[in-house]
């Protein structure tokens, strides 16, 4: 390799540079220099790990500090910023489910004496029940103090009459592909909801609405979102993420290896 | 000594381990911003295969370098990004770095960090991405770690090449460089002094390099 120095043209020496290619300001043109990019791509790698170790931690604070602007902020940017507690958008299908409160219906048959039809109208006639939980996802992210609103599921359960032999449910979303399943005891708790409200208003599109599942006790993805069917079954039918490794019993904090604090 | 009017900054493997390493960061980007904003989201669905070809584009990512460490000009050209000289930290504080007054080999020392932020950057990326699509493999603590340092991870790529970009576009002789692999030796001579005194010498001694005078 030859040196650069040894011919350099005279234009670039005139600032200086003494003839045996060192500046008088200490600027050498044979300068190798020092392996710096090296450096910077280890030490990069280095806080990578330490944000891998302690980002738990990190992201913990980070969200106890967010969560009061996030909650009020109306502009929607802080939903941009990574951790914060706040709702991350899930859909299975190409595109997102849609049905108006006029058009909706809940179908409820299987193993019930009264297998019918609810319309939003016929689900404000029922008892309603409201909640104050938090929404807990089993990716991480947890939604505090929301509140929810509707038909508490063992007051629907008991307006349709369940037949013996039943001891499951089979939970469809009107989206045509996601499923989920409750044994009949956990779908007797008073802290399950067929929402219609949510977050003081109408159930929104994006989270599941105009009528969704709210399994307070449980993992985000027990909560149904475009609830559009409930049969009652003999034995459990592992729901969409449960056949996906997921676990069917998905108590917050007591399952899928995690060990957040419980929601209900 | 005779100047030729064009210089060859990169050689034609250079260039496509730059063009696949960028389509490839293109793409992750992409599909991070359908993965990870709501509203986009929402626009496109189809979360499962959205999320497979993010995590395929950024498996790929650091094979393009990798294939190009068989070029000897591709590896030149790391040697020079990997090590800062006295003039590249002054050039780093100086106010005005094109009076002529600091030499300037091929690459400048802001050339020369974004480079190996992008490399640094790549590997974490494929680290705590792999942490993330394996989760079972992983306490619950670094999942959420890993999860922590790829999303900020994201935002500082995304500022960085964003500015690559910015000053890429703002120099159609460095855009130039990259897309044909020459560049003008007066625009080499302000930007890249020491270089062009290096490649002049060099080509002048061995006519063969030069350039063909004319090229599609």
């Amino acid at each position: 390799m030859d040196h650069p120095d040894a011919d350099q043209p005279n234009e670039l020496r005139s600032d200086g540079l003494s003839p045996d290619g060192v500046a008088s300001d200490g600027l050498a043109s044979n300068d190798p220099g020092r392996p710096v990019g090296r450096r910077i791509v280890l030490g990069m790698l280095g806080l990578g790990a330490l944000g891998v170790v302690f980002g738990k931690r990190l992201q913990s604070a980070e969200s106890r500090a967010l969560t009061p602007i996030e909650t009020r902020d109306p502009t929607g940017l802080t939903a941009l910023v990574p951790a914060g507690d706040r709702f991350r958008y899930y859909t299975i299908t190409d595109s997102e489910p849609q049905r108006s409160a006029a058009d909706y219906q809940l179908s409820i048959g299987g193993l019930v004496e009264r297998p019918m039809t609810l319309t939003i109208a016929d689900l404000e006639k029922l008892p309603q029940t409201s909640l104050i939980k938090d929404f807990q996802c089993v990716t991480g992210w947890r939604v505090p103090g929301v509140h929810w609103s509707g038909v508490a599921l063992p007051d629907l359960l008991d307006h349709v009459g369940v037949q013996k032999g039943a001891s499951a449910l089979t939970i469809t979303s009107f989206d045509g592909a996601y499923t989920e399943s409750l044994t009949l005891d956990q779908a007797r708790r008073r802290d399950v909801l067929v929402a219609t409200q949510m977050l003081g208003g109408p159930v929104s599109r994006h989270h599941g609405g105009p009528v969704r599942l709210y399994v307070a006790p449980m993992y985000g993805y027990k909560s149904c979102k475009w609830l559009g069917g409930i049969q009652l079954v003999s034995a459990v039918v592992p729901g969409y993420w449960e056949q996906n490794g997921y676990d069917v019993d998905a108590w917050v904090g007591k399952s899928n290896g995690r060990d957040d604090a419980p929601t209900s | 000594m005779r100047r030729p009017a064009e210089l060859l900054r990169f050689t034609r493997g250079e260039r496509w381990v730059h063009r696949t390493t960028a389509i490839l960061m293109g793409i992750c980007l992409v599909t991070a911003a359908f993965l990870y904003i709501d509203l986009l989201s929402q626009l496109v669905g189809r979360r499962a295969i959205v999320e497979w070809i993010h995590v395929i584009a950024g498996i790929c990512l650091p094979v393009p370098a990798l294939i190009g460490i068989a070029s000897k000009a591709f590896r030149a050209d790391a040697q020079i990004l990997n090590r800062f000289t006295r003039a590249d930290w002054k050039w780093l504080r100086a106010r005005y770095r094109k009076d002529g007054t600091l030499p300037i080999g091929k690459f400048n020392a802001g050339q020369k960090l974004n480079a190996n932020f992008q490399i640094g950057a790549i590997l974490i990326m494929l680290g705590t991405g792999l942490v993330m699509r394996f989760a079972n493999h992983w306490p619950i603590s670094y999942r959420t770690g890993a999860t922590f340092v790829h999303d900020w991870m994201a935002y500082a790529i995304l500022a960085v090449v964003v500015g690559h970009m910015w000053m890429a576009t703002h120099d159609p002789h460095a855009l130039r460089g990259m897309r044909t692999g020459y560049v003008p030796t007066s625009w080499a001579e302000r930007e890249h002094n020491a270089w062009v005194a290096r490649e002049v010498a060099r080509t002048a001694s061995n006519p063969a390099e030069q350039r063909p005078t004319k090229t599609g």
